[in-house]
């Protein structure tokens, strides 16, 4: 296919729009009012970019391309559309993993070029540029470094980010620790890096290097990313995740200045930068240190002692826990993932209604990582059709908890477990929690007497003035929501 | 050609632009923003397809075709599950009753 000459500059400039819509794009996305019409720009953008792709000049493999962009496509547009919204914290892992896939893999591609075309290069050394003059795969430098890095870094995105997603899945046990753990990760992590620097002198030198050196790297990449992330409980796996989105976004910056591509060096850059702003703010949401988050193996090997938790587990039924919240004044719930999971939430905000309709004042109160991530509850609240002005973020709510009458724990655990602020032997110790413990009664619903997702006994459970109501989420919901209806006959 | 520091400062603007956006967004968008942005570093498609576009060898050839395959799914997938995301942003009236019966 014979291309005008203008082409690639037409090229050029859909790039430079499609990273300008892409900034613009995520700027709207980062208020609730222009949000929507933030993701629409963006995708206009990304279209426009992929489509002159094809009209740069000298493609060929186009028949594999469509093909695999269409199956690609296709594929993740069915299962993306599918999932529930509490699945979407993995989903978000998935795609990210296999964004640092394409970035490893791109990578890869221009490594073995050039390893390839050493061959065909009169071995000067260093090696001068104009030796390549009609060699195809020429990298300076910079770029030869920058490919490296750009693969281990999306490498240990891809596999960590699948590990992350099997993790949430649920198809995975939530850790895996073994002894030494620490200098195995370590030694894989040098290993890893030794293969590709004795390649990259090599090659910045001018002599081709072994094939298995490349090979080495990259698998080795591979496997650090899951030997990295395998350690990491369930619990700190939203952090995990968007330290991997920041890892893909600089990787496909790296992979961008190998490909001289401004569009992707841009984006990249930008998404790493906000990757790594967003994995802050929601490392210090959950009170871990980064370091903490990846290094500190939650629970494993903590060797003090729990205190013990004195006092009994208190049942309660629906209808007396429905003329309670009935004849309150104000009445708090605390949603968590359970709730999410059991797909309770419209029911409760059913039951939300009704005592509203009846003068009680409620309020939803949010645990910044309630659900799986940061914002997760609130999107699932919202899906229901609970509005705005109900909900009140941790820090509102926690004063006002002495003065609520009921508060109604519903999936939520460790969030709300009052050994975070008691017992300095806990691995939540000094994690922010909503003060629940402080309301005059609490109502706690949940499936069965098991601990939460930190592994951990919950004082609050014992409290004198908590009941607990057994049973799945949406049914423990509808029977509240019977009990408040009988109550009118 | 981009080159050396022409590089680094667009490494920088960018980095801060990243920056900048995020710093002021409320705990609620945290989740929709991070998909969003896993939908924005779905670019790589276009490098992946530049990467196949110019393979010659079945070595490159196949890892090519795996780039394109993973970066297309990067692209619908991020696109898809943010613009679902942000769906329950349309209004922050108390919806319609009927949007409760929706099953996601």
């Amino acid at each position: 296919m014979t291309l005008p000459g203008w082409m690639p500059t037409v090229v050029e400039a859909i790039y430079f729009i499609a990273a300008v819509l892409f900034i613009w794009g995520l700027k709207r996305m980062s208020s609730p009012r222009t949000a929507r019409t933030g993701i629409v720009w963006a995708g206009a953008g990304m279209a426009a970019a992929i489509i002159v792709t094809f009209f740069l000049p000298g493609m060929h493999n186009l028949p594999w391309m469509i093909g695999a962009i269409v199956v690609g496509v296709v594929l993740s547009w069915i299962v993306g559309r599918r999932v529930p919204m509490t699945a979407m914290p993995q989903m978000v892992a998935l795609f990210n993993g296999m964004g640092g896939g394409a970035a490893a893999a791109i990578g890869a591609v221009e490594l073995i070029k050039f390893n390839a075309a050493l061959g065909l290069v009169p071995n000067t050394s260093p090696i001068q540029p104009e030796a390549w003059a009609g060699v195809a795969g020429h990298l300076g430098t910079t770029e030869l470094v920058l490919a490296f890095v750009g693969v281990l870094i999306g490498a240990v995105s891809f596999t960590g980010s699948l590990i992350a997603f099997s993790k949430l899945q649920g198809w995975m046990d939530r850790r895996f620790v073994f002894p030494l753990q620490r200098w195995v990760n370590l030694a894989i992590f040098v290993v890893a890096v030794a293969c590709g620097a004795i390649a990259l002198a090599a090659g910045i030198e001018g002599h081709a290097f072994a094939w298995g050196l490349l090979v080495g790297f990259i698998v080795l990449s591979l496997v650090f990313g899951i030997a990295m992330t395998l350690p990491i409980g369930g619990a700190d796996m939203p952090v995990v995740i968007s330290m991997y989105n920041a890892f893909t976004g600089l990787a496909v910056a790296f992979e961008g200045f190998v490909l001289q591509n401004e569009a992707m060096i841009i984006a990249g850059m930008v998404v790493g930068a906000a990757g790594t702003l967003l994995t802050q703010l929601m490392a210090k949401a959950m009170n871990r240190s980064l370091g903490n988050v990846l290094f500190g193996n939650f629970g494993a090997g903590g060797g003090a002692a729990q205190q013990e938790i004195a006092g009994a587990l208190k049942p309660i039924d629906a209808n007396d826990a429905a003329v309670m919240m009935a004849y309150a004044e104000r009445v708090a719930i605390v949603p968590g993932y359970g709730m999410a999971v059991a797909q309770a939430q419209h029911k409760i905000w059913e039951f939300a209604k009704l005592l509203i309709d009846r003068g009680v004042k409620v309020k939803f109160a949010i645990h910044p990582v309630a659900g799986r991530m940061p914002g997760h509850m609130n999107v699932l609240l919202a899906e229901a059709g609970v509005p705005y002005d109900l909900i009140e973020d941790m820090d509102d709510i926690n004063p006002e908890f002495p003065n609520i009458d009921v508060a109604l724990v519903i999936g939520a655990n460790d969030v709300v477990n009052p050994v975070a602020r008691t017992d300095r032997n806990s691995p939540i110790y000094g994690m922010p929690i909503l003060d629940v413990a402080k309301a005059k009664n609490v109502i706690v619903i949940k499936r069965g007497r098991g601990k939460g997702f930190a592994g951990i006994e919950n004082a609050l459970f014992y409290a004198d003035n908590t009941r607990m109501l057994y049973g799945d989420g949406q049914a423990a919901a509808s029977e509240l929501v019977a009990g408040l209806k009988t109550l009118d006959v | 050609m981009i080159t050396g520091f022409l590089a680094l400062y667009i490494f920088m603007l960018a980095a801060f632009t990243g920056y900048e956006i995020i710093s002021r967004v409320p705990v609620i968008l945290h989740t929709p923003l991070m998909s969003g942005s896993n939908f924005v570093h779905g670019i790589v498609l276009v490098g992946a397809m530049v990467a196949l576009g110019h393979a010659d060898t079945p070595v490159e050839i196949a890892i090519g075709v795996v780039a394109v395959l993973l970066a297309a799914g990067n692209v619908a997938g991020g696109y898809v599950v943010t613009e679902r995301m942000l769906e329950m942003f349309k209004t922050s009236k108390p919806a319609s009753p009927q949007s409760a019966e929706k099953k996601p």
